[in-house]
């Protein structure tokens, strides 16, 4: 979970909330999709609150590889 | 071979002192509007400038002094610009050209770089680079967003502010580049190529800010087009401000009215995921409460179902129909007892009708010997000195016959 990239981690909360809306599923099931269901809410929530933009410049080195350099 | 002294020939002094004379004796020479795109253009440390005035047949030098610039109040001039000079028209004798005095510049809006600008589109159109079938749509999240902009920009500075604001999740690579001056098209060009080359952008914006449309013009170039259409990363092109369109503007996938607009649509709004986040948040929540109340109903539908079936309620069941059959038996038996009881009376009136006693109320007596309760019906049954008992409704009396009666 910590790992998932907010991406990654909303799409799988979205499947999360689709999974728990089939009430059919064993008690076991359910409890788990809602336990990670929250969790994967409260990790997106953080990853929003700590994203800072990344900047960087593309430079061409003297080989002529293309570089990435941090901008300011 | 000729005499060199003939009167005749003219040296080079004479003959260009004799064109000058006749130039600057020509009155519209003297006081002309000439109109052209300037090329060439440079400025010198002396504050001349120099430039070539020209159209698509012809070309005229130009000289524009530094005492006339002062002057006038002229614009910046830079190539590409549609300008109508005044001035007059004469010869520098020690070059042999022919050129024009400036004294006044006005530039022309809708001029040459218009034609330019509607010959571009107009190709490029037929070519088919504008077709809405060659846009393609923009990714709804994208990790690495390319600008290709000049650093020192304000444009840059606001397009990054809206980025980290919106969608700080995403990284960016600035792909820099000039955007305006004779070397920007190539440089824009190379930028937008760069980036496809190095290929993580999932987004290009190319823009800058507001300006004339002189310094505007690089991104109405043919070779910006070209690397825009060509492009396998899509474009969003933010140039200027809400009026201005350029070639560039055609060619992208999506066209912003200005940098900060073009950042605002290659990125969704964070804010909108919170939003969405507590709704999801909320909504597990609720289905969570519903799967336990649904749950809860099963199960006390199973209980209700088993306590239907279960051995205790057979056995109440019965014991009910025992007491159900036994009231029904106890209705009946009395029924049937009220039944008979009713007949009873009716025979106990009849029998009421036959009672003696009433006789004896009619004023007949029961007369019985007393020694042994005989009814004395006859003479026959009695003896003189017999003592007798007689009944009356209200007692006995007792009585003796007679001798000889």
């Amino acid at each position: 979970m910590e790992t998932l990239s907010f991406e990654e981690a909303f799409a799988q909360l979205e499947a999360a909330v689709a999974a728990l809306q089939d009430g059919r599923m064993p008690l076991e099931r359910a409890l788990h999709y809602y336990e990670e269901g929250m969790k994967l809410a409260k990790h997106c929530h953080d990853l929003l609150q700590q994203a800072e933009l990344r900047v960087q410049q593309l430079r061409v080195q003297e080989s002529g590889e293309l570089e990435t350099v941090p901008f300011e | 071979m000729l005499f060199l002294d003939a009167p005749s020939i003219m040296s080079v002094t004479q003959v260009s002192r004799y064109m000058k004379e006749m130039l600057d004796s020509d009155e519209i020479l003297q006081d002309v509007w000439v109109r052209g795109e300037i090329s060439g253009c440079r400025t010198y440390g002396s504050g001349h400038c120099y430039f070539t005035l020209k159209d698509a047949e012809a070309q005229l030098p130009c000289v524009f002094f530094k005492h006339a610039r002062l002057r006038s109040s002229a614009p910046d001039l830079r190539d590409g610009m549609a300008i109508a000079a005044n001035g007059h028209i004469s010869l520098y004798e020690r070059d042999g050209k022919l050129q024009l005095y400036v004294e006044r510049i006005e530039p022309i809006g809708d001029g040459a770089l218009y034609l330019r600008f509607e010959q571009l589109k107009e190709r490029l159109a037929a070519e088919g680079l504008f077709d809405e079938e060659r846009k393609r749509p923009l990714p709804a999240q994208p990790a690495v967003i390319g600008i290709v902009t000049s650093p020192q920009a304000a444009a840059l500075r606001d397009m990054l502010r809206v980025l980290r604001t919106r969608y700080p999740l995403a990284s960016v690579i600035l792909s820099p580049t000039s955007v305006q001056g004779v070397e920007a098209p190539l440089a824009i060009a190379n930028a937008l190529d760069l980036l496809n080359q190095h290929g993580e952008a999932e987004v290009i914006i190319v823009g800058r800010g507001g300006g004339s449309i002189e310094e505007l013009w690089a991104f109405n170039e043919e070779v910006v087009a070209r690397a825009i259409a060509r492009s396998r990363i899509p474009v969003i092109s933010g140039v200027g401000h809400e009026t201005d369109f350029t070639i560039a503007d055609f060619v992208a996938d999506h066209r912003a009215s200005t940098p900060t607009a073009a950042a605002t649509a290659a990125v969704p709004d964070i804010a909108d995921w919170q939003v969405r986040i507590q709704a999801y948040q909320y909504a597990l929540t609720t289905l969570m409460d519903t799967y336990f109340i649904d749950k809860r109903e099963e199960l006390d539908q199973a209980k209700r179902d088993l306590q239907r079936f279960s051995p205790q309620m057979q056995l109440e069941r019965l014991h009910q129909r025992l007491d159900d059959t036994t009231a029904l038996l106890q209705t009946r038996i009395e029924h049937h007892l009220s039944l008979r009881g009713e007949r009873l009376n009716g025979a106990s009136l009849g029998l009421h009708s036959l009672s003696p006693l009433l006789t004896i109320a009619r004023g007949y007596a029961v007369v019985r010997r007393t020694a042994d309760q005989h009814i004395v019906t006859s003479i026959q049954h009695v003896q003189p000195g017999d003592e007798l008992t007689i009944q009356v409704t209200d007692g006995q009396i007792q009585a003796k016959v007679k001798q000889d009666a």
